[in-house]
């Protein structure tokens, strides 16, 4: 029957093949690094690969430095507190996001009097953004628009490396090179030139365990508790993945026994 | 299963199925359409997998895309949020948004696989034109199914890709900007186009339903072709569908599922664009407009030439040209297993759409514009000159008897 | 070993083996279409942040003797009423009243002086009116249910009492409800 074997491959062959192309080719690349910046390297992170899973004391050290550092001029509005106690994440207990939640000052209203008010946050609040509107968020900032972080890790290819690498990449430009009024050289940011001055010094944030706070660790901490808030579910969507594989396997093994069988009559 | 000609006297035997079967032969139509009772070449092979993997993807489309609709809101500004609300507040919002988006992209492997079989076996020849027509018609309304979806998420990419493509109708002489700004409801792609595309978006998986079912209804008539390209002669030639291609089937979909569940599981946002987890801003445009990649091959024959009608012209003519198929190819014999110089030809004409696809994914510049230039020219070439010559010269090689032939030699060699 | 006729019939004297795999199969396969139908059916289910409103929490000290107040909890009206002795102490005397749904008072309060209550009428649902009817209550306008100072059904088509939501006091002048 399969006389043409030799000039054309079996369909399993051909099946791998044409997906290993239309992987290998990364149709989804468009050119990564726009000028000069540089690509990101890439960090070993605790949640890459098929088994990864977030460590929970990153993300802590993480989240102390967007709300001590960040938050400042950042909003996070798809976090609410109570997201800090989910499962997946820097596990926080339901007592402990109560009471951060109500160090926080929270807008709600309108009261019986029609006028907005401000109180203390509860654990169904979503964060506060540091600004009322992005025009706020301009002035305030040269006009640049401090982005919204929730999801940055996302949309930054490579987004967690990218964000470590461009937190700790502020440097000398290069001799020769001008660095435009109100911008500030950082070897990562695309056109080399952020206008975010450089948010991380050494020991700004003293870590509750104790870790030496350097601007790599913290850059470092902070991607991590990013990847985290843009993808919350990552932990349940890789735990689920190896359940459903497995299943898969053991599934399409016993239709392709049951199916040589039915077939054996024919062959 | 006693015998062939009889279905299967147990089930069939049972009162609650004769009732049913007596007022309305659902279950013995199922067994003539896809059961026991259906004849079906016995020499196909696994590229035959691809049709019912394509309707399965349209389910779990429709199915996927009901249930997201529950809690997504088409207004620009509680869209994106609503995703988000999906992703992260409703039970397995996450997951079912996942296997939507990449469902998406499965379902387009799947049906150039499937149209690929088509061409390299001739399928599209007599009788089976309209079959092939149909199909044709149902991988436009995919398109159309996509590009509108994609735009429903109101990312950067959702926004800037629908402001493209609707521009290209501008290039229609005398009407052109009447038709975008009807297409728009506006001046720009706004409000009105994010739920209109919503309303669509909702419609036409139903329209590909019915089409789809025309497409089976046609393809019963004469039958699957099968990798020899030759017609059953008889009984000897076939096997029932059930159960040698339900298990088969089986065997693909696992296969499939095992490819989809990766991609929803472990690279969730590899076929995806980052910049469309970026909200919608009008007035920032991003440094690539890409479309999703299984556009990526008809956007490079559009950026391929520099006159915008010329254009557009070009892209839809590549899916036009492919309604012209029975007739350009001239070649008598069906299977490429059979003609030498078709073969390798077809092979060529997959790498040329693998160049195009490489080509529009990349700025239109340099190298890679000059690469979607030739494979664009290869493309046309493809189906404008070398299928109908190829036809005409090409000495195809012996055709067997029948399909069974193969076989009984074989056996009576044993 | 296939040792069949050229002609095969599709199971013909069917070995056991090949029906045990594909029984074996047709079996994995039919859980793990109803696995894969969960998320389906639980997406329906309220979602995290719907959940995240189901309990309210409410500051007691500023609702005066004789005072209610009405506060909105899963999308519906929660009465909470101060009530004065005299309204205790008629509701405790109606305990042995001829009533529709007998309930004590002491078993529908946590502390006598504080009702808590759903707003809902149990008929068809309208939000009766405070301190209204023929009992001291409430009065629902629709039907014309009359509800006592404990509010319970004393008159008309509602069947049942107004239902005492799960809730907890907090502190002397804070609750939970839900």
């Amino acid at each position: 029957m399969r006389k043409d074997f030799v000039t054309m491959p079996s369909a399993r062959t051909i099946k791998a093949l044409a997906v290993a192309a239309v992987v290998a080719l990364g149709f989804n690349a468009p050119a990564m690094a726009a000028g000069d910046a540089e690509h990101p390297p890439a960090v070993n992170w605790s949640f890459n690969g098929p088994f990864g899973t977030f460590d929970r004391a990153e993300l802590q050290r993480g989240y102390q430095v967007y709300k001590e550092v960040c938050s400042a001029c950042h909003s996070m509005k798809f976090i609410a507190f109570r997201n800090l106690a989910d499962p997946g994440g820097p596990g926080f207990t339901a007592a402990e996001v109560k009471a951060l939640a109500a160090t926080f000052e929270v807008t709600d209203g309108p009261n019986d009097d029609g006028e907005m008010f401000k109180r203390p946050g509860l654990p169904q609040d979503k964060f506060p953004s540091p600004f009322p509107n992005e025009k706020a968020a301009r002035a305030a900032n040269g006009g640049a628009y401090p982005l919204d972080l929730s999801l940055i890790a996302k949309a930054r290819p490579q987004g967690p490396d990218y964000i470590a690498a461009l937190l700790a990449g502020y440097t000398q430009p290069p001799a020769g090179f001008t660095v435009g009024e109100g911008l500030h050289y950082n070897k990562y940011f695309s056109g080399n030139q952020i206008a975010m001055p450089a948010p991380l010094n050494p020991d700004q944030v003293t870590y509750a365990d104790g870790t030496k706070a350097t601007v790599e660790q913290m850059a470092h901490d902070v991607a991590a508790y990013l990847m985290w808030t843009a993808e919350p579910k990552l932990e349940e969507r890789k735990r689920m993945g190896l359940k459903v594989m497995i299943f898969l396997v053991v599934l399409t093994g016993l239709f392709l026994a049951a199916k040589k069988r039915i077939w054996k009559d024919i062959h | 299963m006693a015998n062939n000609n009889a279905p299967t006297s147990g089930f069939f035997a049972n009162p609650v199925v004769k009732w049913i079967e007596y007022r309305l032969p659902v279950f013995s139509t199922l067994d003539h359409m896809v059961g026991t009772q259906y004849p079906t070449p016995k020499n196909l092979n696994y590229w035959w997998n691809f049709g019912s993997l394509a309707g399965l993807c349209l389910v779990v489309q429709i199915l996927t895309g009901i249930v997201l609709v529950m809690h997504y809101t088409p207004h620009t500004s509680m869209a994106f949020d609503s995703v988000e609300h999906i992703m992260r507040d409703v039970n397995y919002g996450w997951l079912l948004r996942y296997i939507h988006a990449n469902g998406a992209s499965m379902f387009f492997i799947v049906v150039y696989i499937h149209i690929f079989r088509g061409l390299y076996f001739g399928s599209y020849k007599s009788p089976r034109e309209l079959l092939w027509f149909l199909g044709v018609i149902i991988l436009l309304l995919m398109m159309a199914t996509a590009f509108m979806g994609y735009v429903l998420p109101w990312g950067q990419m959702s926004f800037w890709g629908a402001t493209v493509i609707t521009n290209l109708f501008s290039a229609i002489p005398v009407v052109g900007e009447h038709v975008v700004t009807w297409l728009w409801g506006g001046f720009a792609v706004d409000n009105p186009t994010l739920n209109r595309f919503f309303s669509l978006h909702y419609l036409l998986p139903f329209v590909i339903v019915g089409v789809v079912i025309l497409h089976v209804l046609a393809l019963h008539q004469f039958g699957s072709n099968n990798p020899l390209g030759i017609d059953v002669k008889g009984p000897q030639d076939t096997i029932p569908f059930h159960p040698y291609y339900t298990i088969k089937d089986a065997v693909g979909v696992g296969v499939f599922l095992l490819l989809f569940s990766f991609f929803i599981f472990y690279a969730p946002n590899y076929l995806g664009h980052p910049d469309n987890y970026i909200p919608a801003n009008p007035l920032v445009t991003p440094a690539h407009i890409v479309p999703e990649w299984y556009f990526l091959p008809f956007y490079a024959i559009l950026r391929s030439v520099p006159d915008k009608l010329g254009g557009v012209l070009l892209m839809f003519g590549a899916i036009a040209i492919l309604f012209l198929l029975p007739w350009l190819d001239t070649s008598k014999v069906r299977s490429a297993r059979f003609r030498p110089i078709y073969k390798q030809l077809s092979w060529v004409f997959l790498i040329a759409c693998i160049g195009l696809g490489y080509s529009g994914g990349m700025p239109a510049e340099g190298l890679p514009l000059v690469i979607g230039r030739i494979c664009t020219v290869y493309y046309f070439l493809h189906f404008l000159v070398v299928m109908p010559l190829v036809g005409w010269f090409e000495k195809p090689t012996k055709l067997p008897a029948s399909i069974s032939e193969p076989v009984l030699k074989t056996q009576a060699a044993e | 070993m296939a040792g069949t006729a050229p002609h095969s019939q599709a199971g013909n004297a069917a070995p056991t083996r090949r029906d045990f795999i594909v029984i074996t199969a047709s079996a994995f396969g039919a859980v793990g279409a109803a696995a894969a139908l969960w998320p389906f059916v639980h997406q329906m289910n309220p979602s995290a942040d719907v959940l995240a409103l189901s309990s309210t929490e409410l500051d007691l000290s500023h609702i005066a003797v004789g005072q209610s107040v009405t506060v909105l909890w899963r999308g519906k009206p929660v009465f909470v009423r101060h009530r004065t002795p005299a309204e205790i102490e008629q509701a405790r005397k109606d305990d042995t009243a001829a009533l529709p749904d007998p309930a004590k008072d002491e078993t529908r309060v946590k502390k006598p002086e504080w009702l808590v209550m759903m707003g809902v009428c149990t008929h068809l649902g309208c939000v009766p009116l405070g301190q209204k009817g023929d009992f001291g209550g409430w009065f629902c306008p629709c039907h014309g249910s009359h509800y006592d100072t404990s509010g319970r059904i004393r008159k008309g088509p509602a069947p049942l009492n107004l239902p005492v939501p799960e809730y907890t006091f907090l502190s002397d002048t804070r609750i939970r409800i839900g």
